[in-house]
C-alpha cells in the first residue's frame, strides 16, 4: 500500500549581531579557540545573563517575517540537560512563552503554492564547539574531546514548522525559501557549511487517505540542501518497508550520515527528554508593546516572496524569479541591470543561466566577478539594437566576467560587432544579386528556399558580421 | 586606650578621618584579634594578610592626599566565601571549587574595593549556602564566639562569628531563607537583607537566584547603613537589579518610631518560639509602644506554608544554579571513562550531603510529572505570601517577629534531621519569598547566656522606616554586642 | 501526602554517581522534606498566577556593543585538564 509522508522542519539561525545573546563577547566567527570568552558565556561561578536588545529586535524581524504574532509578553526559560560544550549544563531557551507564534511561509513546489504553518520562533543560546579526537574526527570511538566556548552564548533562533510538508523535495524547498527570508531580513548570513544555519527534521508516515499521524523519528545533521533532501528521502523509504513489513516505527533520534547514505538510531536516553524546564530566574520578561512591534514591521524589506512576483511581472520565467528573490548577490546585479535599462528576461535568463555555469566553472562569486549591473545593462541593450547576435553575447560575457574590459570593449576586440544599418549593406547585397541572377528568378517565381543561400552569399562576402535580419528585408525590397 | 578591633564601622571611620589612628594600625588590630580567635573559631576560609596590607596602605595614601573615598574607606571587611574574588580563592564552602582563582570580581566587590575598603579575606559558609548552622562546610564548622560548643548559625556563620569577635569591623554575607539575619541573632549582631534587587547579584555565586540577596552584617545599625551605602544601587550586568534610585537610609535613624504602626505577625510569634526569646521579643515591642509606636496585630495566613514552598523553590533553582560544576572549566575533576562518568564522579565527590540532597529535591521537583504538583504550586503559593504582606502593609508600617525559633544550638544537634535544621528558618523565609526587606537586632540575652535577635520586616524598599525602627529598637535595648565573649579571646 | 522517588533516575539526570546505600538514604530524607513541602498542596490557588521573580520588571537590556573578553591563559589555567588552546574532556558517548 502507499503511504503519505508527514514532514516538520526545525531550523536554528544564528544571528549576525556584533555581540553574543547574553554578555559582550563579539559574536563573529573564526576567532582564535577560547577568545571570545567571559564570565557569562563561560559560565563562570556568579556571573548573569543581560539579554542583547537587537537579538529581541532580529527576533521579532524573523517573526514578522513569516507572518506570525509577536507576543506582547514572553519569558526565557531553562533547559536543563549535561553536555560538555553547554558551559551551564542548561540552556536559556524559550519554552511556553514563546516571542513569536502561528506565522507561515509560501513555497513555490511543483504544483503551485504551498503554504507552510511557523508554530514559533523563539530565542535561545548556542553551545560551544567539540572537537573529537581519534577515529577520523568521529564522535563514536574517539578517545577524547577538546571543546572551544567561542560559539557559547552566540544568538540562535529556533523556527519551527507545523508538520505541514509531505516530500523531501516540499522540504528542501521550505528550507531555501527560509534560508531567502532570513538573508533578505538581514540577520544571520545563513552558512549551511559554518553551521549559522541548522535544521532537523521530524518524519512520520501514514496510509495515503488517512488522518491519525504515524510514529515520528527525528533525524539530525543534515549539513547542506542536498543532505536534508538524502536523508528524508531515505527516511521515509526506511519507515515504508517497516511498515511493509509490519514492524513498529519507534519513536526516537536517528543521525544522518552523509557518506553511508543511511539514518542510524542514536544511543536512546530516555531521561534526556525530561529537560525539566521552568522560567529563568536571572532575567525578566521580554514586553513588546505595539509601537515597539510596528517599527520592527515598517523596517521590514521587500521579502522573496514579493520579489518574485514583482520578477515574474517584468517577464521572467518562474525559477529564474526564484533564484533571483533568494540569492541576495544575483538579485542585487539584477535590479541594477535593469534600472540601467536592461531588457529584464534577458538579464534575468544570463544571471540564472551563463553566469551561474561561469562562475560555477571558475569558481568564483558574482560580487567578486566584474559582472555589474551596468555591463549586463549595456550588453542586453547591444542585443537590442542588433549590434550583437544572441551567442555574440555569450561570448562577450565571459569576456565581461574575465576582466577583459566593457562589453564593447570585449566585443569589438573580438571583432563581434554586427553591420546592421542598411546603407553600408545595400551594396553588398545588390553585388550578391547580380552575381545570382538564376537564384534571383527562382525567388521572383515564388521559390522561397533559395533566400536562405543568398542570404548565406551575403554574410560570407561581410565575414559573417551582417545582421541577418537586416539583409533579409534588404533582398526582399529588391525583389519587389 | 581601646583596642581598635572592638570599633565598628561609624567609630572607626570618625577615628580614621580625625587622625586618631591609620587604616594600617586599624587592620593590625584586627589581625592581631584574628589571630587570637580563628583557631577556635574557624570563622575565616582565606585571609588574604598582603591584598590587606596594600588595601590599607593605599587606603592612608588616599586620606592623606585629600581623598575620601566613602563610609568604607579605610574599613577592613570579610567577604562571606560564595563572593567572587578575583585573584583570590573561592570556594563556597565547597570541595569542589577547591583552589579555584575567579578571574573577575563580582559588583559588590569591586564597589567595596572602589569605595576604599580594605578586603581581609573569605568567611566560612555552609557549603553553597546551604544550611543553617555553617556546619556543611566542606572545609569544617565555624564556631559561636558566645560558645564554642554551639553553632554561629548560617549560613553566614563565618561573617557573622568574625563581626561578633572583633577579626572584622564589617562583613558581607547573603540571605536566601535567612543566611544573613538568623546567624546575626545566633551571634549577638546586626544582619540585614535588603529588598531584592538591591544591591547586585553579579558575582554571587548563585544558590536560588530568585531569592538570594547580598547584604551587610555589622556591631550596629549605622554600620550596616554605611555598609548598604556602598554596595548598594542599580547594576546593568544583574537584569534583577532594581533600576531605580536607592532610598535615603539615614534620613530617619534619629526620628524614632512615634507614629508608626508596629504589626506583630500571628503566625511568626509564640507558636514554636523558644519561651526566653519570645519573651524578649514581646518586651521589645512593649518598649516600642511605650517609644510612641501603635502596635498593632496582623496575620499572614499563607506564611504557614512559606516553608514548605520554600523547600521547593530553592532546590529547584540550585538543582540547575550548581549544574556547571562539572570539571570542565574549572574546580574538581574525577576521572571517568566517559565524559558523563567524569562529571557524575566529579560531582559526587565534590559536593557533600546537604548539597546533594537538595540537589536531589529540586531534581525531582523540576521532573516531568511533578512540576506542577510542586514547583508550580509553589510558585502560586508565593503569589499568596506576597498578598498578605501587601495586605498587612496597609494596616502596619513594619512588621515584628524572633529572628530565630531558638538560640545557638549546640554543635551536630540538627545535623541527622534535615527537617528540623531546615526549620531554624521558619520566621525568616518569608521576607525572601516576598523579596521584602529585614534586619535582625540583638536584644538580650538568655539565661544561657546565648544573644536572641528580633527580626523587623518592611515593604520592598522601605528601608528608610526599617532602618530607622530598628535604630530605636537599638536604643531601647542597649545591647552590648562585647559582653559574654569568653575573655580568653577578647583579649 | 505519600512521596515516592525513583531516587536512581533522578541522581542520574543531575549527573550524581551515588551507590545503592547512598541512594537508599538520599530517597529516604527526599521523601521525608517532599511530604512535608508537599503541605502547599493543601492551599487551594486556583486562579493564583505562580511568582517566579519578586520584583516585577520587564525588559532589562543590553546594546548590541562589544565588550572585554577573559585573557585565555587566565581561563584555561583553571581547567582540570587542557590541550594547548583547548579544554580537554574524555569521550563524549553521545550527540545531545
Ligand atoms: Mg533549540
Ligand atoms: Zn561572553
Amino acid at each position: 500500500m502507499s503511504y503519505e509522508a508527514i514532514i516538520g522542519i526545525e531550523t536554528h539561525v544564528e544571528l549576525t549581531t556584533d555581540s553574543k545573546m547574553f554578555c559582550g563577547c563579539p559574536a563573529d566567527f573564526g576567532a582564535p579557540p577560547n577568545t571570545n570568552v567571559c564570565p557569562v558565556c563561560l559560565g563562570l561561578p556568579g556571573a548573569l545573563p543581560v539579554v542583547n536588545a537587537r537579538a529581541v529586535e532580529y527576533a521579532m524581524r524573523i517573526g514578522l517575517g513569516l507572518n506570525c504574532k509577536v507576543a506582547g509578553h514572553s519569558v526565557f526559560a531553562r533547559k536543563n540537560y549535561f553536555y560538555p560544550d553547554m558551559p551551564k549544563n542548561y540552556q536559556i531557551s524559550q519554552y511556553d512563552e514563546p516571542l513569536c507564534v502561528n506565522g507561515h511561509l509560501d513555497i513555490e513546489a511543483g504544483e503551485g503554492t504551498h503554504r507552510v504553518g511557523i508554530t514559533r520562533v523563539h530565542m535561545e543560546e548556542d553551545t560551544g564547539k567539540s572537537t573529537h579526537v581519534g577515529e577520523g574526527g568521529r564522535i563514536q570511538g574517539a578517545t577524547y574531546s577538546l571543546i572551544d566556548f567561542n560559539r557559547a552564548g552566540v544568538p540562535l533562533m529556533e523556527i519551527v514548522s507545523e508538520p505541514d510538508l509531505r516530500s523531501a523535495e516540499q522540504a528542501r524547498a521550505f528550507v531555501s525559501e527560509l534560508r531567502g527570508v532570513v538573508l533578505r531580513l538581514g540577520v544571520s548570513d545563513a552558512k549551511l557549511e559554518e553551521g549559522s544555519m541548522r535544521f532537523d527534521g521530524n518524519v512520520s508516515l501514514r496510509p495515503a487517505g488517512t488522518e491519525a499521524f504515524g510514529t515520528k523519528v527525528e533525524v539530525k545533521n543534515m549539513n547542506s540542501m542536498r543532505s536534508l533532501q538524502r536523508a528524508l528521502d531515505y527516511e521515509i523509504e526506511r519507515q515504508a518497508s517497516l511498515l511493509e513489513a509490519g514492524d513498529p516505527v519507534i519513536q526516537e533520534t536517528r543521525h544522518w550520515d552523509e557518506d553511508a547514505g543511511v539514518t542510524s538510531g542514536m544511543r536512546s536516553k530516555e531521561e534526556a527528554f525530561d529537560y525539566r524546564y521552568f522560567p529563568e530566574p536571572d532575567l525578566v520578561p521580554v514586553a513588546v508593546d505595539d509601537a515597539w512591534r510596528d517599527r520592527v514591521a515598517g523596517s521590514l524589506p521587500e521579502l522573496p516572496s514579493e520579489a518574485r512576483s514583482r520578477y515574474v511581472q517584468q517577464g521572467l520565467d518562474p525559477a529564474a524569479a526564484a533564484v533571483l528573490s533568494r540569492e541576495l548577490d544575483y538579485g542585487a546585479v539584477f535590479e541594477e541591470a535593469v534600472g540601467a535599462g536592461g531588457d529584464p528576461r534577458t538579464v534575468g535568463n544570463w544571471l540564472t543561466g551563463e553566469v551561474t555555469a561561469l562562475l560555477r566553472r571558475t569558481g568564483s562569486e558574482l560580487s567578486e566577478s566584474s559582472l555589474n549591473g551596468g555591463a549586463l545593462a549595456e550588453l542586453s541593450s547591444m542585443v537590442a539594437d542588433g549590434r550583437l547576435s544572441a551567442s555574440a553575447a555569450k561570448e562577450v560575457l565571459a569576456g565581461v566576467a574575465a576582466g577583459e574590459g566593457t562589453p564593447v570593449e570585449v566585443a569589438e576586440r573580438r571583432d563581434l560587432i554586427q553591420v546592421s544599418d542598411a546603407g553600408s549593406l545595400e551594396p553588398v547585397v545588390a553585388e550578391v544579386l547580380g552575381a545570382h541572377p538564376e537564384a534571383l528568378d527562382k525567388l521572383r517565381n515564388g521559390d522561397d528556399k533559395v533566400i536562405g543561400f543568398l542570404i548565406g552569399q551575403v554574410m560570407r562576402a561581410t565575414g559573417g558580421k551582417a545582421d541577418p535580419a537586416t539583409v533579409t528585408s534588404l533582398i526582399r525590397k529588391r525583389v519587389g | 586606650m581601646t583596642d581598635l578591633a572592638d570599633l565598628g564601622v561609624t567609630d572607626a571611620a570618625a577615628g580614621l578621618r580625625k587622625g586618631e589612628f591609620t587604616s594600617v594600625e586599624l587592620l593590625e588590630a584586627v589581625h592581631r584579634r584574628a589571630a587570637v580567635t580563628e583557631a577556635e573559631l574557624h570563622a575565616y576560609l582565606t585571609i588574604d594578610r598582603e591584598g590587606a596590607a596594600r588595601g590599607a596602605v593605599a587606603a592612608d595614601a588616599a586620606f592623606k592626599a585629600g581623598s575620601d573615598f566613602g563610609p568604607l574607606h579605610g574599613i577592613p571587611v570579610a567577604l562571606k566565601d560564595n563572593m567572587v574574588t578575583r585573584g583570590l580563592e573561592t570556594t563556597c564552602s565547597s570541595k569542589i571549587l577547591s583552589g579555584y582563582l575567579p578571574p573577575y570580581d563580582g559588583t559588590a566587590v569591586s564597589r567595596l574595593k572602589s569605595g576604599g575598603s580594605i578586603i581581609l579575606g573569605k568567611t566560612n559558609l555552609d557549603e553553597f549556602a546551604m544550611g543553617s548552622s555553617t556546619e556543611n562546610s566542606g572545609y569544617g564548622p565555624t564556631r559561636n564566639p558566645w560558645d564554642p560548643e554551639r553553632v554561629p548559625g548560617g549560613s553566614s556563620g563565618g561573617s557573622a562569628a568574625a563581626v561578633a569577635v572583633g577579626s572584622a569591623v564589617a562583613a558581607f554575607g547573603s540571605d536566601t531563607g535567612g543566611s544573613i539575619r538568623q546567624p546575626a541573632a545566633l551571634c549577638g549582631i546586626v544582619g540585614m537583607k535588603p529588598t531584592y534587587g538591591l544591591v547586585s547579584r553579579y558575582g554571587l555565586i548563585a544558590f536560588a537566584s530568585s531569592l538570594d540577596q547580598i547584604g551587610p552584617l555589622t556591631r550596629s545599625v549605622e554600620d550596616a547603613v554605611a555598609a548598604l551605602e556602598v554596595v548598594g544601587g542599580h547594576d546593568p550586568c544583574d537584569s534583577t537589579s532594581y533600576p531605580g534610585p536607592v532610598p535615603d537610609y539615614r534620613s530617619g535613624l534619629e526620628s524614632g518610631v512615634s507614629g508608626l504602626r508596629v504589626g506583630v505577625v500571628a503566625e511568626l510569634n509564640g507558636g514554636g518560639i523558644e519561651p526566653a526569646v519570645q519573651a524578649a521579643v514581646d518586651a521589645t515591642i512593649e518598649q516600642l509602644e511605650g517609644a510612641g509606636a501603635t502596635v498593632v496585630p496582623v496575620s499572614l495566613p499563607s506564611v504557614e506554608y512559606a516553608l514548605s514552598a520554600y523547600y521547593l523553590i530553592a532546590p529547584a533553582e540550585c538543582s540547575a544554579n550548581l549544574a556547571r560544576f562539572d570539571g570542565v572549566r574549572y574546580g574538581l575533576r574525577r576521572l571517568g571513562e566517559n565524559v558523563e562518568e567524569m562529571m557524575s564522579n566529579t560531582r559526587a565527590d565534590g559536593f557533600g550531603p546537604e548539597v546533594i540532597r537538595r540537589i536531589l529535591l529540586g531534581t525531582y521537583a523540576l521532573s516531568a510529572g511533578y512540576y506542577d504538583a510542586f514547583y508550580g504550586q509553589a510558585q502560586r503559593v508565593r503569589s499568596l505570601i506576597i498578598s498578605d504582606f501587601a495586605a498587612a502593609y496597609e494596616v502596619a508600617d513594619v512588621l515584628v517577629s524572633p529572628t530565630s525559633p531558638t538560640t545557638a544550638f549546640s554543635l551536630g544537634a540538627r545535623t541527622q534531621d534535615p527537617l528540623s535544621m531546615y526549620m531554624s528558618d521558619v520566621c525568616t523565609i518569608p521576607s525572601n519569598m516576598s523579596g521584602d526587606p529585614a534586619i535582625s537586632i540583638p536584644i538580650g540575652l538568655d539565661d544561657a547566656g546565648l544573644p536572641i535577635g528580633f527580626q523587623i520586616m518592611a515593604p520592598a524598599l522601605g528601608e528608610p522606616v526599617l532602618f530607622r525602627v530598628a535604630a530605636e529598637v537599638e536604643r531601647l535595648a542597649a545591647f552590648d554586642s562585647r559582653a559574654g565573649l569568653a575573655s580568653s579571646e577578647v583579649s | 501526602m505519600p512521596v515516592d522517588i525513583d531516587i536512581a533516575k533522578v541522581a542520574r539526570l543531575a549527573r550524581l554517581a551515588l551507590n545503592e546505600q547512598e541512594l537508599e538514604l538520599y530517597r529516604v530524607q527526599c521523601e521525608t522534606v517532599l511530604e512535608h513541602a508537599a503541605l502547599v498542596q493543601a492551599l487551594p490557588t486556583e486562579g493564583v498566577a505562580p511568582t517566579s521573580h519578586p520584583l516585577p520588571l520587564t525588559n532589562a537590556f543590553r546594546d548590541d556593543v562589544v565588550t572585554d573578553c577573559l585573557d585565555r591563559e587566565e581561563v584555561l589555567a583553571q581547567a582540570p585538564d587542557r590541550d594547548g588552546d583547548y579544554f580537554l574532556v574524555p569521550r563524549i558517548l553521545d550527540e545531545p
